[in-house]
């Protein structure tokens, strides 16, 4: 679904990411591993359109969208969410999730003046699908909260709420689990595959937890310094000598028990 | 002005004033108050939207382009074309830098469009202005021309203001509040940040060209020295940070609270001592910042502060 190919991103002198190939599978969820500043979140601001490359391709669905805009990857069914959550901090819970459905009648100027039955109309609809995405994230009690309020568990869940309001085909997690505890991993992991199996989302995850890694994705890529190390079933991976020698020489351990300490 | 003998006749020219003044508030709210576009320019905006009309609607002058005796509603609306590709223009110009060089870019917009009012002659009659203004209602009502026309510039206020505050309640101004929030999730929601800052801004701009249209009708005659542009920017800034800014009944409230009370320091300024005089507008500037402060100090966000919108579907 979507191929990776030759990409590149320099920072003045720092190689951000560095000729770096590999495919995510239509229906897969593919996990993306590495030590910090391996470049993974970089890929994923490229992949969405929010960080230009310096070089090489990116197919979806056979086309070439690298340099795409955001919004315009958007509309191709490619979603994203931030590693720190970015969430309407004024706005409220509901109101996070209301805004993401494009292509809303009254997001146009004319149609809010001389059609409102129709933008009322969708507007309910907007909610009801709203309210669902929250009881299904277990946040209907802070519905009418400030998201600025919300904790940072909640703001994780929000920004997979933020996905779960358009028909999405790809979406990329950047660490979905950092700094949620376990009970709330456990919910995150259960909602991530629902939507894969029921809504036939195709995922690529960041993240440190090696126990939902483990647990969710098939194949796992390991990126170090910018460059697919390795990739294949989180057993291949852990076996691979040269992964523990990025992990051993990096800052985390791809064993479960500290694989959390990272961010 | 049209005198001003008794009170009454002052109090009608008072709220129309007022009214104009709404209008371009209420203009400036969509800009910052919604959107955090800021705009240094609104008295270029104004001016270039009754300068439009003026040329549009007056009768065929040598010292001038036109006029071209066209109806007033034909006028007005050619202002708030003209003043809305203005703001096209500098979003276009600006597109691809921060924000904040739109506010440079309105700046050296302003500083234009007043040196072209002076010195373009043949467009705007330079120095000289453009007198015989058509006002649109007069002998409607004999006798009552005056009560009239502000029955005119009221109508206009509360349309744009319905137009403005359903605008806020629809999903595009939730878009824009989004956006002023926090751009990069806006976009990782998938909405085309440029597209709605630009509709915001040329929106705007439209209620500027408006006032500014409105107010030519109203006073008759225009000239370069009638618009003492920075002014007008300073106080329709004041109007809507008093009133409230992204409240678009505060910007209203607004309007009138500082209108009323820069009339009334003009009263206080005409008691100085001769050789104050010369300060009396100094002077005014200053009372009016003095009571922005006194109101930031005791209501934060302004007398009406940004709510957010009332659900549309229930
Ligand atoms: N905007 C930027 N400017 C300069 N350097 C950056 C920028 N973004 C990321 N980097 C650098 O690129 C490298 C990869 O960062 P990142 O993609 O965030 O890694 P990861 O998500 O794998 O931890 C790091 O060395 C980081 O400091
Ligand atoms: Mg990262």
């Amino acid at each position: 679904m979507i191929t990776i190919d030759q990409v590149s991103r320099h920072f003045g002198g720092i190689r951000a990411v560095d000729d770096c190939s590999f495919n995510i599978q239509a229906g897969s969820i593919t996990g993306l591993i590495g030590p910090n500043g391996a470049g993974k979140t970089t890929l994923f601001g490229m992949l969405a359109g929010f960080i230009k490359p310096t070089a090489g391709r990116i197919l979806l669905d056979g086309r070439n969208v690298a340099g795409f805009a955001p919004h315009r990857l958007f509309h191709l069914g490619l979603v994203r969410t931030f590693q720190i959550p970015h969430e309407f901090a004024e706005m409220t819970t509901l109101e996070n999730l209301m805004v993401v459905p494009p292509r809303q009648a009254g997001e146009r100027v004319g149609q809010a003046w001389v059609r409102w039955g129709r933008v009322r109309d969708q507007e309910r609809a907007v909610r009801a699908r709203a309210e669902e995405v929250l009881a299904f994230l277990n946040l209907t009690a802070v519905r009418d909260e400030r998201a600025g309020r919300l904790s940072g568990g909640q703001k994780k869940l929000l920004e997979l709420g933020r996905t779960m309001m358009t028909d999405a085909r790809v979406v990329l997690l950047d660490e979905p689990g950092a700094g949620v505890n376990r009970t709330l991993l456990a919910e995150i992991t259960r909602a991530i595959q629902a939507l894969n199996v029921k809504r036939g989302y195709t995922f690529c995850i960041i993240e440190h937890d090696m126990d939902m890694i483990a647990e969710l994705c098939h194949p796992v890529v390991v990126m170090a310094q910018g460059r697919v190390l390795a990739s294949g079933s989180m057993t291949e991976i852990r076996k691979d000598p040269r992964v523990v020698e990025a992990y051993l020489g990096g800052m985390i351990d791809p064993e479960p028990a500290s694989g959390g300490a990272a961010s | 002005m049209d005198g001003g003998v008794g009170l009454l006749n002052y109090g009608i020219f008072l709220a129309t004033l007022i009214g104009i003044y709404g209008i371009v508030t209420l203009g400036l709210n969509v800009q910052w108050g919604y959107t955090g576009m800021f705009n240094l320019g609104i008295g270029a905006f104004f001016a270039v939207g009754a300068y439009i009309t003026a040329i549009a609607t007056s009768d065929p002058s040598p010292s001038h382009l036109g006029g071209f005796g066209l109806p007033t509603v034909a006028g007005v609306i050619l202002a708030m074309i003209g003043t809305g590709l203005l703001g096209l223009a500098i979003c276009l110009v600006t597109i691809t830098l921060r924000t904040d060089y739109l506010a440079i870019a309105t700046i050296g917009i302003a500083e234009i469009v007043r040196l072209g009012l002076k010195n373009e002659g043949w467009l705007t009659a330079g120095v000289r202005g453009i007198a015989g203004i058509p006002r649109p209602v007069e002998g409607l009502v004999p006798g009552f021309d005056a009560l009239t026309y502000l029955g005119v510039v009221l109508a206009a206020l509360l349309l744009v203001y319905l137009a403005i505050e359903r605008l806020y309640r629809a999903p595009w101004g939730r878009v824009l509040r989004a956006i002023r929030e926090n751009e990069l999730a806006a976009q990782a929601a998938g909405k085309n940040v440029v597209q709605f800052r630009i509709e915001a801004f040329v929106i705007g701009s439209m209620a500027m060209g408006l006032g500014g249209a409105l107010y030519a009708h109203f006073v008759t005659f225009i000239s370069p020295e009638a618009f003492r542009s920075e002014f007008a920017t300073f106080l329709v800034w004041v109007m809507l940070i008093a009133g409230g800014s992204g409240n678009n009944r505060g910007a209203v409230v607004g309007a009138v609270l500082i209108w009323v009370i820069w009339s009334g320091t003009e009263l206080i300024t005409g008691r100085l001592p001769e050789d104050w005089v010369t300060r009396a507008g100094a002077l005014r500037v200053l009372m009016i910042g003095v009571l922005l402060q006194v109101i930031l100090l005791t209501r934060r966000q302004g007398v009406l502060p940004e709510r957010p919108p009332r659900p549309i579907d229930e």
